[in-house]
């Protein structure tokens, strides 16, 4: 059978164009590479060149062709053997139907696929064990299982969230060879929060790394070492300047097994200090809650307590998924009580009911839960009684309990710090309207930060930020109060 | 370490590859020749979708450096990826069957051309942002390191790359660290449509490390056994706890940036004569017939075995289904 030269597609929009010139003409023995023609569409020239080799037979489109449709047949090529009347039976006729479109109909058919398309086993080429399924169970699943109710601790000590996040890593660490810390100033400066305090003496600078003050870089070359099955906890100084390696935080840690169709996980946690500081100035003072949160293939946490920090950190190093760890600098030095076990981990995806209430629930995560449960007790001494709600995970929402909550106090006041433009609030808002629209009694509240750029002066800082002061108004106004 | 190791043009000593070898060589090289004309044609044809980057006249590159490994040395490239998987042992119908976005494809038609992974060949991508793999593949070696594995990772990058900042964050820590990756520069002169002297300030790029005392190499890209002996050299210094290392493989992509490139910013006469002067399989085919390895038959013996198994592959492309549409919502995490 003469090979058919097909009038080829420069792109995938591209239905016709013209046959502008062909280089060769009948007679004419052609190699692979060899250019036969070229054509032309309204955007580019293109050269078609010889995949067989042969000999030309027929030029079936004649040169100045317009509108030729792709996939119509061009041209014959004789293969060796061959001579012209091979040609005799050949008829170009329409253009061939496109395979690709042919394959979409396959789908809407997709019982009749099994018998009507070869299958693999049948198929000349068996496609090697690579491309089959491979059981991809990481280690500490069981582990992962074993999660306790935080309230069947008996014995308790205190401790900041700062160092609740260092025994949390602390505790991995000596437990999962496979568990390093890298950042900036982690190792001989003990942290740039003192959070990674004392882990250098302990592990030593081979699973302790300081790294150069290059995000994008030392963010790639973890989630590199993470396809391999490290467990690397990436600390960022602040999530200000993770906006510089965010490329490989959602492109290549969130979407790699995705792409590799299973192969390749990414068991990392990209931790550090998230939103406002305090007087450091628009660049430094930003929360990235929503920005991570929007993407499939991540995780995103947010520790309010210390507990919290202790008990999701451990999780999140623990879980064969990406995590974004958003921690608050102003919470590290503040003191809660922690379940005084090395066992004690939570589940990431789970939201806590810090206050149970009736009236009204906040929804709140990371520092903003501090402001919910005073604004709380205010609401409490105007007889308002408040359901507060620690989001901890943003990512897998903790959509039932919230849920569940509203379906009891029909008002909702979501809490954030960050801006309310797509943000947590606006999520929240809708997440509610959908599962919930007949329990509410008022439209959902977001209180936010207000929409500008952290400013510097201590008086218009207090004014960007959300107060206790807004979250009180807001409940009140969806009691109607 | 004193003064870097810099090296210019290198010509190789005299051919010591065995016939095994050269035979080996003009196999593989010419299997992704095959394969990606064929990946043009089925593009041409409206089967593959997107962005589709061909490999055809780099091929050399490939095929010398992974001649210059042994088993179980990572590689992780960019997007014009398809040559460096088949020369890494990949399955030519599974990379085929993945670029048509197929069921039998690696990735089960869920990564595409630019996004393609071998755990089992330890072929790591497949990234389709310019660069992104530099700091990837830097942190496979930082694992070889940190597992204490002897093993080396061969981080391909194109001339467009070697202008990315995280490429020089790379380097640093490489460095610093001393991490066993070999950085292969496939310099194939066009960072899509701009030449190197439009996009480089400093154009001879195996000196891009010398600031953080990366001993860098330049050798012709078109020779499969010029780019196996330097590769050689590199993995050693690698293996041998010298930190990395930089080639320069001067080579030509004979097709457009990508299918959908007519390539104007170059003339035909310089495209004619990197073929007719510099092919890479040509060169190995005029070895082999110089001596008498083999004979023109024994050639099309070859000619014709890489085409059936290409043949096989474009079959098998178009026959596998597509992907279950249950497949939409796998593998977005592993579940716990």
């Amino acid at each position: 059978m003469p090979i058919e030269v097909l009038m080829p597609a420069l792109s995938p929009t591209m239905t016709e164009g013209t046959l502008a010139k062909w280089n060769v003409k009948e007679g004419d023995t052609v190699q692979s590479g060899d250019v036969l023609a070229e054509i032309e569409t309204d955007k580019a020239t293109m050269e078609v060149e010889a995949v067989d080799e042969g000999k030309i037979g027929k030029i079936v489109v004649d040169a100045g062709t317009e509108n030729v449709a792709v996939n119509a047949v061009i041209a014959y090529i004789l293969e060796e053997d061959e001579d012209a009347s091979a040609l005799d039976n050949v008829n170009p006729g329409e253009a061939k139907s496109a395979p690709a479109a042919a394959a979409s109909e396959d789908k809407s058919s997709s019982s009749d696929n099994a018998s009507s398309a070869p299958a693999a086993s049948a198929a000349p080429v068996k496609a090697s064990g690579a491309i089959e399924r491979t059981d991809k169970e990481p280690r500490a699943m069981s582990e992962m299982n074993k999660t306790r109710d935080e309230k069947s601790y008996t014995k308790f000590k205190t401790l900041t969230v700062r160092e609740a996040l260092r025994d949390a890593m602390a505790e991995e660490m000596r437990s999962d060879e496979n568990v390093f810390v890298m950042g900036e100033e982690v190792a001989q400066y003990q942290g740039a929060y003192k959070v990674t305090q004392g882990l250098l003496d302990e592990f030593g600078d081979r699973r302790v790394v300081d790294t150069p003050i290059t995000e994008y870089g030392f963010t790639g070359l973890g989630t590199g070492a993470a396809f391999m099955g490290l467990r690397p906890i990436v600390e960022f100084m602040t999530f200000n300047f993770a906006m510089q390696a965010i490329d490989h935080i959602i492109n290549s840690a969130s979407k790699t097994l995705y792409m590799s169709g299973g192969q390749l996980g990414c068991p990392i946690v990209f931790r550090g200090p998230n939103g406002a500081a305090a007087r450091v100035g628009a660049q430094h003072s930003q929360c990235y809650a929503s920005w991570y949160a929007h993407c499939p293939g991540l995780k995103v946490v947010a520790p309010y307590s210390a507990a919290d920090a202790k008990g999701l950190l451990k999780a999140a190093i623990r879980d064969p998924n990406p995590v974004v760890f958003l921690e608050n600098e102003i919470l590290y030095g503040q003191s809660f009580e922690v379940p005084d076990d090395d066992d004690f981990v939570l589940p990431i995806g789970q939201a806590k009911i810090e206050r149970e209430g009736t009236d009204v629930t906040i929804v709140a995560f990371s520092i903003m839960v501090g402001k919910a449960l005073k604004a709380a007790e205010k609401l409490a001494e105007e007889g308002i009684s408040a359901e507060v709600i620690n989001l901890r995970t943003i990512r897998p929402l903790d959509v039932n309990t919230i849920v569940r909550s509203v379906m009891k106090t029909n008002r909702l006041v979501t809490c954030e710090e960050g801006w309310h433009f797509a943000g947590i609030g606006a999520e929240i808002a809708s997440v509610i309207m959908e599962h919930a629209f007949d329990y509410l009694d008022a439209p959902v509240a977001r209180v936010s930060g207000e929409d500008v750029p952290m400013p510097y002066a201590a008086n218009l800082e207090v004014l960007a930020l959300p107060q206790e002061q807004h979250i009180v108004d807001a409940a009140k106004a969806v009691c109607y109060r | 370490m004193a003064t870097p190791k810099r090296k210019r043009a290198t010509t190789r000593a005299d051919n010591q590859a065995s016939s095994d070898d050269l035979l080996k060589y003009y196999r593989d090289m010419l299997l992704i020749r095959r394969f990606e004309e064929k990946a043009g044609q089925l593009y041409g044809m409206g089967l593959i979708g997107g962005f589709c980057h061909l490999y055809i006249g780099q091929e050399a590159v490939v095929v010398g450096m992974q001649a210059a490994t042994t088993g179980g040395d990572g590689v992780v490239t960019s997007y014009r990826d398809h040559g460096h998987m088949l020369a890494c042992g990949m399955d030519s119908a599974g990379v085929m069957a993945e670029l048509t976005g197929r069921e039998g494809g690696y990735s089960h038609g869920k990564g595409g051309s630019m996004h393609m992974f071998s755990k089992e060949k330890n072929f790591y991508g497949g990234h389709g942002i310019v660069g992104g793999q530099v700091p990837l593949g830097t942190g496979i070696a930082f694992n070889y390191k940190y597992r204490g594995e002897d093993k080396v990772c061969l981080t391909y990058l194109g001339d467009g790359a070697v202008n990315q900042g995280q490429v020089y964050e790379s380097f640093n820590m490489a460095a610093l660290w001393k991490l066993p990756v070999v950085y292969c520069i496939e310099n194939n002169q066009y960072a899509m449509g701009t030449s190197t002297q439009r996009h480089s300030a400093s154009p001879d790029l195996y000196l891009r490390g010398e600031a953080y005392g990366i001993p860098g190499e330049q050798v012709d890209g078109m020779d499969v056994l010029a780019v196996k002996e330097a590769g050689e050299r590199a993995v050693k210094h690698c293996r041998e706890g010298n930190g990395p290392y930089i080639l320069e493989l001067k080579t030509y992509r004979y097709r457009g940036h990508s299918m959908s490139d007519p390539a104007k910013y170059r003339t035909k006469d310089e495209l004619d004569k990197m073929r007719k002067e510099h092919d890479p399989i040509d060169m190995v085919k005029k070895l082999l017939i110089d001596a008498s390895i083999l004979d023109e038959d024994g050639l099309k013996e070859i000619d014709k075995e890489v085409k059936a198994e290409v043949a096989k592959s474009a079959e098998f492309a178009q026959n596998s289904p597509e992907p279950d549409p249950s497949e939409l919502f796998t593998d977005i995490l592993i579940e716990v």
